[in-house]
C-alpha cells in the first residue's frame, strides 16, 4: 500500500532527468576510458549499480525521519571532515579521503546534503527571523563549519560550492545587502585582476559619485559614500596585495590564464587549452561516439573526471552539449518548482540548497572546462566518475524527491 | 523578487554556457584545426616525380634513389659501433655525435642519422641493417641528371619554404619542391599527388594505429612525365660554344613557338645541385653575384637590342606608309637629324634604298624613317603611341606568357613614358631618335628578340613560346596553339626578309655563309657601361645577332647575345650560324670556326667587372668542367630496367 502511493506521487520527471544523466554519463566515462586503459567504466558501472539500493533505502525511510535526526547526521558529517585529519589518506596533495581496502570515501561529498538538512532545520524553525544580526550569523556558522574543515584539505572546489547557501538564504528573509555585497566583491575582485588598481578605484569613485547625487535629497549621506569608498578602496588595494604577494605562483597563473593576460599552452594553460580543442573539435555534430580523437588521444587529463564535458563537446558537438547543458536546466528549475509548493519550510529550504548545491556545480564545472572560471575541481554531478561523488549527489537528490513525495502523503 | 533570483541566475548561467560552447564549437574553427594536428599524424607516401625528356624523346632527367639512415634513440641496443662506423665510413666521434644530437632532439622520435647516401654507399650496410637494433632506412627519391647540361631550364627540387606551407595546404614543412625551370612551372605535373596515411596518436606522440581503419587515406598518384620542345643536342652544343662567355640563347621554331634552345651563361651541371653536395654547391653559386650562374639571361637580361631593332622600325614605316622599297635616303657616315645633332654611321654611305639600308644596317635611313613615322601626325604623343601599338603587337614591352617561371618585361616607350621624362613636354622626334636604332628607351630579353625573328619569319604572326611539348598524352595549354598577329600587313614582311638575307650575302655577316642553308639575320651591337671603383667606364659592346633559317619554310630562329663580345659579327654571329648549322643538319661543316669560338674567352674582360675572386675561379672551374664533359656522350647508358620500361612508354 505504502510503496504504492510512493510510485504515485513520486516525481517521475526528476527521477527520469537524473537516470538520463547518469546514463549518458557513463556512456561518456566510457568513451574516455578507452584512452586509458583503465577500468573506471567498470567500476562506475558498480556504482551507479549500487545506487538503486541506495535509492530504495532513502525513499523507503519514514518522511519525518530526515528532519528529525538533521543535527544528528550533520554532526557526523562533521566528524568525519574532522577525521580527515587524523585518518585521510593523501592523494595527489589533498587530504579528502578515507581508504577502505581498495576503494576510496570522499567525505566532503556528503557533507553537502548533511549541511543543506541541517540549515533547513535551522531555518524550519518559525522564530527564526533572518533579519535578525544573531540569526545570521548562527545561519552562516553553520555553513563555515563544514567550510573551515574542507578548505585546509586543501579543497576549495568543495568549498566555493557552498556560498551558494547565501542564495538560499537570502530566499528565506537575508538582508539584500549580502547578496549585492558578494556580487560587488566579485566584480571589483576580477576588475583588480585585469585593470591596474587605482583605475579601479577611479571606476568606484565614480560609480558612489552619481549614486550619491542621484539619489533622493534625503537619501544621501556623505558620510555612508565615504566609508563606501573607503571600503572599496581598501578591499581593491588588498586583493591586489594578495594576488601579488600571498597568492601562490600556480594561483596567479590560473587567474592570468583565465584572464587573457598570459598565454602558456604547454604548462600550467595546457589544461584549458586541451578541453577547448577538445570540445572546439567537435562542431555541429560531434565526431559521433568512441570517435573522438582528442579523447582516444587522451590529451585532456582527468578527462573522466573534472572534464568529463569536454567528451560530450568532442563526440556529440554542438548538439549533444545542448541536450546535456537543458537537461541539467530543467532538472534545477523543476526542483525550484518543487521547492516552492512544498508545505512545510523544512522541505522547501532543502529543496532550495538541492537547487543551489547542483547548479553551482553544473555552471562552474562547464564554464571551466569552456575556459570561462578559473582552474578548480568541481566534479559534474551524476556525470563525474567517482562512487563518493554519484552517491552524494544522489542521496541529496532522493532525499528532496522522498520529501516532495510525503508532501502529498501527509495533505 | 527573493523566488526569482535562483531560478535568473539558472537560466541567465544556462545561456551563458551555451553561449560559450556555441563559440567554441560553431565560430572559432582554429581549435578544430589544432585537434587535427594534435591527435592525427599523416605519415605522408611520396610518389616519384615525373620524367624529362627531350623533344625527339631522349631522356633527360630521371630519379635516383637515395637512402636516410634513421635512428630511435631509446631503441638502440648493443650496436658494434667499430663495425657500424667501418660500414658507413664514419669515425667514431662522429658516431658519438650525431646520436648525442639525435637524443637532444627526442629519444623516442627517429631523426635522421646520415643523409642521401647513394646506391652504392648503402648497399654494404643494408646486408647488415638488422642487427643494428634502432636504425632503420628511410627511401627518398631525387633527381638523376642524365645530361650535364640544361641547369636553367630544368631547375632543380627544394625543400618547400615556411611561407609556401602556409599558403597552399598542400604541402608540408619537408616537402620537395620545384624551383626555377620546368621543375617549378610545370611542378603540379611532376609531382604527382602525395599519398596519406592516417594514424592515431596519443599523448605521448606514440603511434596507436590507423585512424578511422584506414577510411580516409589515400594512395599516391605518379608524377606524369612530359617532353619538352628543347633539342637536347642543341641545347647541348649552345652551352658548350657559350663556355668562357656571358650571356643568353634562344632558339625557337617559328611555325609553333617551340624553344627548341635556352642558354644562359655561365652555366652549371644540374647534377651538382643533387645529393650530399647540394647545400655547399648551391651557396657558391647563389653568392656568385658577378657572373650569376643562377640568373637566366636568355629571359632576364634586358639590354637595348641595338641593330636587330631596325626590322622593327622599317616595318612600321612601311606600315604607315612612309617609306617604301624605293625611297631613297642619301648617307654621309652619319646622319644630321638636328641643328648640331649628329648620328654616326658605319655604312659604305652614298644614296641607299631599304634593301641596302638593311643589310648595310644603314642607321642614317631608319633615323629618317623613324623620323617619318612620327611627324606624319601632329602630335608626336599620339604619334608614339601608334607606333608603339605596331612594336607591342609583336609582344614585346610586356610579359609573353610563357611557360617558365622568370621573366622581364623589356621596354617599349610610349608617349606616358615621355611625359614621365619630360614632365613639361616640349619633346619630338629629334628628341627621341635613339629608339629608330635600338637604342633610347628600348629595351629587348634574348627571348623577345627571338620571338620577333620567329614573327618575322612568319610574315606577322606568333605563338607564344613555350616549352612544353607534350605531357604524357594530353594536350598542351591552348594559348601556346593561339596564333598572335600583329598589326603589320603580311606584305611588307617579303622586302625586309630578302634585305635580311643578304645581311648573309652582301652585308656584315658575310663571313659566316653557310653553303647550301638561306640564312636571314642582322647583327647588333649594344654599348654598356659599367660602374668600377666610382668611376663610370664603358666596356666592351655586347655582342647581339637574330636570324632565322631557312629562308623559305623557316624552321628555327634564334637569338643570341653575348655580354661585352663586340661587334655582332665576331661572336654572336659565329655561335649563330653554328647553331642553325647544327640544328638543320645535325652536324657542323666548319670545324675551324666551331674550334675558334670554343677556344674564345672573355675571362679577362669580365674581370674588369669584380676582382678574379674564388667566385669567378669556381665558375671557371664548371666552364672547365662543362668542356670535359664534351667528350662524354649526352645519354648515359643505365642498366636500371625501371628506367628502361619508362623510356619505352
Amino acid at each position: 500500500m505504502k510503496n504504492q502511493s510512493i510510485t504515485n506521487n513520486i516525481d517521475w520527471i526528476s527521477i527520469i532527468i537524473y537516470a538520463l544523466l547518469v546514463i549518458l554519463g557513463w556512456l561518456n566515462i566510457y568513451s574516455s576510458s578507452m584512452s586509458s586503459m583503465q577500468d573506471t567504466y567498470e567500476k562506475q558501472l558498480i556504482f551507479i549499480i549500487l545506487t538503486i539500493p541506495l535509492i530504495l533505502i532513502i525513499v523507503s525511510v519514514d518522511g519525518k525521519f530526515y528532519e528529525k535526526y538533521a543535527s544528528i547526521i550533520f554532526g557526523v558529517s562533521l566528524l568525519t571532515l574532522a577525521g580527515l585529519f587524523l585518518f585521510g589518506k593523501t592523494i595527489a596533495g589533498q587530504r579528502c579521503w578515507y581508504a577502505i581496502g581498495s576503494f576510496t570515501i570522499q567525505p566532503s561529498e556528503f557533507a553537502k546534503a548533511a549541511t543543506s538538512l541541517a540549515l533547513a532545520k535551522y531555518l524550519s524553525d518559525p522564530q527564526i527571523n533572518l533579519k535578525e544580526v544573531n540569526r545570521q550569523v548562527q545561519a552562516l556558522a553553520i555553513i563555515f563549519l563544514p567550510v573551515l574543515l574542507i578548505l585546509p584539505q586543501p579543497d576549495p572546489g568543495s568549498a566555493l560550492i557552498y556560498s551558494i547557501f547565501i542564495i538560499v538564504l537570502y530566499r528565506e528573509g537575508l538582508p539584500a545587502w549580502y547578496v549585492w555585497t558578494g556580487f560587488i566583491t566579485i566584480v571589483l575582485f576580477v576588475l583588480t585582476l585585469l585593470l591596474e588598481p587605482e583605475y579601479v578605484i577611479l571606476i568606484g569613485l565614480a560609480v558612489i559619485i552619481i549614486v550619491h547625487f542621484k539619489s533622493r535629497l534625503a537619501d544621501r549621506n556623505i558620510i555612508l559614500s565615504s566609508i563606501l569608498f573607503a571600503l572599496i578602496s581598501g578591499f581593491v588595494l588588498s586583493v591586489d596585495y594578495v594576488f601579488d604577494n600571498l597568492f601562490k605562483q600556480h594561483h596567479r597563473d590560473r587567474f592570468n590564464i583565465l584572464l587573457g593576460k598570459a598565454v602558456d599552452l604547454k604548462g600550467i594553460g595546457y589544461n584549458t587549452n586541451q578541453s577547448e580543442i577538445a570540445i572546439g573539435s567537435g562542431g555541429w555534430f560531434g565526431k559521433g561516439f568512441l570517435e573522438g580523437t582528442q579523447t582516444k588521444g587522451g590529451f585532456v587529463p582527468e578527462q573522466h573526471t573534472d572534464y568529463i564535458f569536454t567528451t560530450v563537446g568532442e563526440e556529440w558537438g554542438f548538439l549533444g552539449s545542448l541536450v546535456v547543458i537543458a537537461l541539467f536546466a530543467c532538472l534545477l528549475l523543476r526542483i525550484i518548482y518543487l521547492a516552492e509548493r512544498q508545505k512545510t519550510k523544512f522541505s522547501r529550504v532543502y529543496g532550495y540548497c538541492v537547487a543551489g548545491i547542483l547548479f553551482t556545480h553544473f555552471f562552474v564545472n562547464i564554464a571551466m572546462v569552456a575556459g570561462i572560471f578559473p582552474t578548480i575541481g568541481v566534479p559534474l554531478p551524476f556525470f563525474s566518475y567517482g562512487g563518493s561523488g554519484l552517491w552524494g549527489f544522489t542521496i541529496l537528490l532522493f532525499i528532496f524527491i522522498k520529501m516532495d513525495a510525503n508532501k502529498v502523503n501527509e495533505w | 523578487m527573493r523566488k526569482a533570483l535562483l531560478p535568473s541566475l539558472i537560466i541567465i548561467a544556462t545561456f551563458l554556457l551555451i553561449m560559450r560552447i556555441f563559440y567554441l564549437q560553431i565560430v572559432d574553427d582554429t581549435l578544430k584545426l589544432q585537434s587535427e594536428n594534435n591527435a592525427i599524424k599523416k605519415k605522408f607516401e611520396y610518389p616519384e616525380r615525373g620524367y624529362i625528356y627531350d623533344r625527339k624523346g631522349k631522356l633527360l632527367v630521371a630519379n635516383q634513389a637515395s637512402y636516410d639512415i634513421m635512428v630511435i634513440p631509446r631503441e638502440l641496443k648493443n650496436t658494434d659501433t667499430l663495425e657500424f662506423c667501418q660500414l658507413l665510413d664514419l669515425s667514431k666521434e662522429e658516431f658519438i655525435k650525431r646520436i648525442k644530437k639525435a637524443k637532444i632532439y627526442s629519444p623516442r622520435l627517429p631523426s635522421v642519422f646520415l643523409s642521401q647516401l647513394n646506391k652504392s654507399e648503402f648497399a654494404a650496410f643494408q646486408e647488415k641493417i638488422r642487427k643494428y637494433e634502432g636504425f632503420y632506412v628511410q627511401k627518398r627519391s631525387l633527381r638523376d641528371y642524365e645530361v650535364a647540361f640544361g641547369a636553367n631550364v630544368f631547375g632543380g627540387i627544394t625543400q618547400v619554404n615556411e611561407k609556401l606551407v602556409q599558403k597552399n595546404p598542400y604541402y608540408n614543412s619537408g616537402d620537395l619542391i620545384g624551383r626555377q625551370g620546368v621543375e617549378e612551372s610545370y611542378e603540379d605535373i611532376l609531382r604527382g599527388v602525395k599519398g596519406v596515411k592516417y594514424i592515431q596518436k596519443d599523448k605521448y606522440n606514440r603511434e596507436i594505429g590507423a585512424y578511422k581503419e584506414g577510411k580516409y587515406d589515400t594512395i599516391a598518384v605518379q608524377g606524369e612525365d612530359i617532353n619538352l620542345t628543347i633539342d637536347a643536342e642543341l641545347q647541348k652544343y649552345g652551352e658548350e660554344l657559350m663556355i668562357n662567355k656571358r650571356g643568353g640563347i634562344v632558339a625557337i621554331e617559328p611555325a609553333t613557338g617551340e624553344i627548341l634552345a635556352l642558354v644562359t651563361a655561365p652555366s652549371y651541371d644540374p647534377g651538382i645541385l643533387v645529393g650530399r653536395q647540394r647545400s655547399k654547391n648551391y651557396t657558391q653559386l647563389y653568392h656568385d653575384s658577378i657572373a650569376k650562374p643562377l640568373y637566366d639571361r636568355g629571359l632576364l637580361a634586358e639590354y637595348p637590342p641595338g641593330s636587330p631593332f631596325k626590322i622593327l622600325t622599317g616595318l612600321v614605316a612601311l606600315q604607315e606608309g612612309m617609306i617604301d622599297e624605293n625611297l631613297t635616303v642619301s648617307c654621309n657616315h652619319g646622319f644630321s637629324y638636328a641643328r648640331g645633332r649628329f648620328m654616326r654611321c658605319h655604312c659604305s654611305g652614298g644614296s641607299l634604298q631599304l634593301h641596302r639600308a638593311i643589310y648595310e644596317s644603314c642607321n642614317s635611313y631608319f633615323a629618317t624613317a623613324y623620323m617619318k613615322t612620327i611627324n606624319k601626325y601632329t602630335k608626336p604623343a599620339q604619334a608614339v603611341d601608334i607606333w608603339s601599338n605596331h612594336i607591342k603587337s609583336f609582344g614585346l614591352g610586356q610579359y609573353m606568357g610563357y611557360d617558365l617561371p622568370t621573366g622581364k618585361r623589356g621596354n617599349i616607350p610610349d608617349s606616358k613614358t615621355y611625359k614621365r621624362i619630360y614632365p613639361n613636354g616640349g619633346w619630338r622626334s629629334t628628341t627621341i631618335i635613339s629608339n629608330s636604332i635600338g637604342q633610347g628607351e628600348v629595351l629587348m630579353t634574348p627571348i623577345q628578340l627571338a620571338n620577333m625573328m620567329a614573327t618575322v619569319a612568319n610574315e606577322g604572326h606568333y605563338y607564344t613560346p613555350h616549352i612544353i611539348k607534350k605531357i604524357q598524352g594530353r594536350e598542351i595549354d591552348e594559348k601556346f596553339t593561339t596564333k598572335h598577329v600583329t598589326t603589320i600587313d603580311k606584305k611588307h614582311f617579303k622586302p625586309m626578309i630578302s634585305g635580311l638575307f643578304d645581311v648573309y650575302n652582301l652585308g656584315t655577316a658575310r663571313a659566316l655563309k653557310v653553303e647550301g642553308i638561306d640564312i636571314c639575320g642582322k647583327t647588333g651591337t649594344a654599348e654598356n657601361f659599367a660602374k668600377i671603383g666610382g668611376k663610370r667606364i664603358q666596356l666592351k659592346d655586347h655582342s647581339i645577332f637574330v636570324a632565322f633559317a631557312p629562308k623559305d619554310n623557316p624552321k628555327i630562329a634564334i637569338a643570341i647575345m653575348v655580354e661585352n663580345g663586340g661587334f655582332g659579327s665576331t661572336i654572336a654571329g659565329p655561335i649563330a650560324s653554328l647553331m642553325i648549322e647544327k640544328y638543320l643538319r645535325q652536324k657542323v661543316t666548319r670545324l675551324d670556326l666551331e674550334t675558334r669560338i670554343l677556344a674564345t674567352s672573355l675571362q679577362g674582360e669580365y674581370a674588369k667587372l669584380g676582382g678574379l675572386s674564388e667566385k669567378i675561379k669556381l665558375q671557371l672551374k664548371i666552364a672547365d668542367s662543362l668542356l670535359n664533359k664534351r667528350a662524354i656522350p649526352a645519354v648515359r647508358i643505365k642498366t636500371d630496367t625501371s628506367k628502361v620500361k619508362k623510356q619505352v612508354i
